[in-house]
């Protein structure tokens, strides 16, 4: 069994602008959260300016359980540059969020071993706060 | 038929190409120098000169070429036409179909279309999404924030999130991607340009360091230098060149809105998540072209990662959704007796990567009855660009 590893925080780097920096300031909060659309309720992820299915540009943010499934995943094993070369393996997941039909986030998967992870496996959301900043980054781990 | 089509109102008439490389080897040449090396020997190819030319249409940015300074360099007398189709590597059949377009719609006449690489030390296709910079990293956008700290910095370890989701609606194994490298590794072997020309075994496949689940070393594309470049005129002037032309019959790109960015994003729907994104444009392609997959004589299909040449017959319709892991698995796509031939030429798994654009030269070969692997008789010939975000593209030639 191999645990996984965490990404360095060198890798975390913000160019926030106006429809994304929300989110960004509520997860230095360890708040997860997503827009919806005020006019249609449809939920989307990254933060964007319009609403896919009706347009509108008005959008409120809701706040999410931060619990979600593995909807699948890979195990990075090699260090496709110099800066991970300290963190293999490490695994990159994309997760369903709850309480978020059909919004995704793309995140490691950490206090687990590599081996255990699988597609639909339970997920909380477990914050990471950059050091020297603000900033606070999500990851997911095993529920329980 | 709508007389809005570019069937068979042009062909590919020459084709060329500079040697291939390993990513770096080709110092100290220049990139400019090797695309107008593959461009002169196309339309020396073609029985043309420099001077015929009048176009230009590209994708993927043109690898960085410039038809200024083309023109400016290999004293082209006038430009007509310079275009290019959006995104990356997605646009690589697409490009030929652009220069159809253009031809048809008589913008210009001799149109060159193309790819050169040249990958320097510190700048790696492989990397393209670190959230760093670097020569094929893009700038950092308010979208990549949400990728960057994960680690999720190349399209290999993206596709496989696509490959491993398949795997799990499908039952896909690891055994039917090691038949897509071992038989394009396979069509390699007689082939000297190719840069990979040893044997492959089941062995040697499972041997192989694992670099993103389900993905390992021999499911990816080489890392190459070169170019090629591809001429396409009138099917009036085709006919009196000097090689037998290949018409494009059709050709289409784009893709469903919500495939949208796909792997830099993530958020397709669940009917699409594990494809190659290329179903519009499938249907699209087979439409206008009049002929569907039982008629393809040889597939060229964009193989940056084995798992998406398996999308890629699924979603071109060579064997049912979720399928082609058996489907290839049963030989079908091996030169040697299979249905449809596919990567005959040994793609940009195991003859070089030159995003895709190899695999526009080996359906005219095929055509021409001149290719290393020639599929006797084949008349029609598929060539596909991506999976990959919006634009993918797919290009047919016959005969």
């Amino acid at each position: 069994m191999t645990r996984a590893l965490t990404p360095p925080q060198s890798l975390v780097g913000l160019h926030p602008d106006a429809w994304t920096e929300p989110f960004w300031v509520a997860a230095a909060d360890h708040r997860l959260t997503c827009p919806r659309c005020a006019a249609c309720a449809t939920m989307r992820m990254p933060p964007s300016p319009f609403c896919p299915r009706c347009r509108s540009q008005n959008i409120e943010w809701v706040d999410l359980s931060g619990r979600g499934t593995v909807w699948s995943f890979t195990i990075a094993r090699h260090a496709l540059i110099p800066e991970l070369a300290d963190c293999l393996p490490y695994v990159v997941a994309v997760v369903d969020l709850e309480g978020a039909p059909g919004v995704r986030l793309v995140a490691n998967v950490i206090d687990t071993e590599v081996e255990d992870v699988h597609v639909g496996m339970p997920l909380e959301v477990v914050w990471e706060d950059i050091e020297g900043t603000p900033v606070s980054v999500y990851r997911f781990r095993p529920v329980g | 038929m709508s007389d809005r089509t570019v069937r068979d109102r042009t062909a590919i008439v020459g084709v060329g190409r500079t040697p291939y490389w390993r990513r770096g080897q080709s110092a100290p040449r220049t990139r400019l120098e090797l695309a107008c090396q593959a461009i002169l020997a196309a339309v020396d190819d073609a029985g043309l000169g420099v001077s015929d030319i009048d176009g230009f249409a590209l994708y993927s940015g043109g690898g960085g070429f410039d038809p200024g300074m083309a023109a400016q360099v290999l004293g082209i007398p006038e430009i007509r036409f310079t275009a290019g189709l959006t995104g990356g590597g997605g646009g690589a059949a697409g490009a030929v179909g652009l220069a159809a377009a253009a031809i048809t719609a008589g913008m210009a006449d001799v149109v060159v279309s193309l790819m050169v690489l040249q990958q320097p030390s510190g700048g790696r296709f492989g990397s393209a999404f670190a959230n760093k910079p670097g020569q094929y990293s893009a700038p950092p956008t308010p979208e990549k924030d949400f990728l960057g700290p994960s680690g999720l910095v190349g399209p290999g370890q993206m596709f496989a999130i696509l490959m491993q989701r398949h795997m799990h609606q499908y039952g896909t194994t690891r055994e039917h991607l090691a038949e897509v490298a071992i038989s394009t590794r396979t069509n390699a072997l007689g082939r000297p340009q190719a840069l990979m020309r040893a044997p492959m075994t089941l062995d040697d496949y499972f041997a192989a360091r694992m670099i993103a689940d389900p993905f390992c070393l021999f499911d990816f594309c080489l890392e190459c230098d070169g170019a090629v470049a591809v001429v396409t005129t009138t099917a009036e002037r085709a006919r009196d060149l000097r090689h037998p032309p290949a018409y494009v019959r059709a050709s289409a790109h784009g893709g469903s809105g919500d495939w949208g960015t796909a792997i830099t994003w993530m958020g397709m729907p669940e009917e699409i998540f594990a494809s190659s994104g290329h179903r519009p444009v499938a249907r699209d392609l087979w439409e206008r072209a009049g002929l569907g997959p039982s008629d393809v004589d040889v597939a060229l299909l964009y193989d940056h990662f084995t798992g998406l040449v398996l999308l890629q017959l699924e979603d071109y319709g060579f064997c049912p959704i979720g399928e082609a892991g058996p489907f290839v698995a049963d030989g079908n796509i091996r030169h040697a007796g299979g249905s449809i031939p596919v990567n005959t030429h040994g793609g940009n798994l195991s003859e070089a990567y030159i995003i895709g654009f190899s695999h526009v030269m080996e359906a005219v070969e095929q055509l021409r009855g001149t290719a290393t692997n020639q599929v006797p008789g084949a008349e029609v010939a598929l060539v596909t660009g991506g999976p990959a975000p919006i634009p993918v593209s797919g290009l047919v030639l016959t005969k």
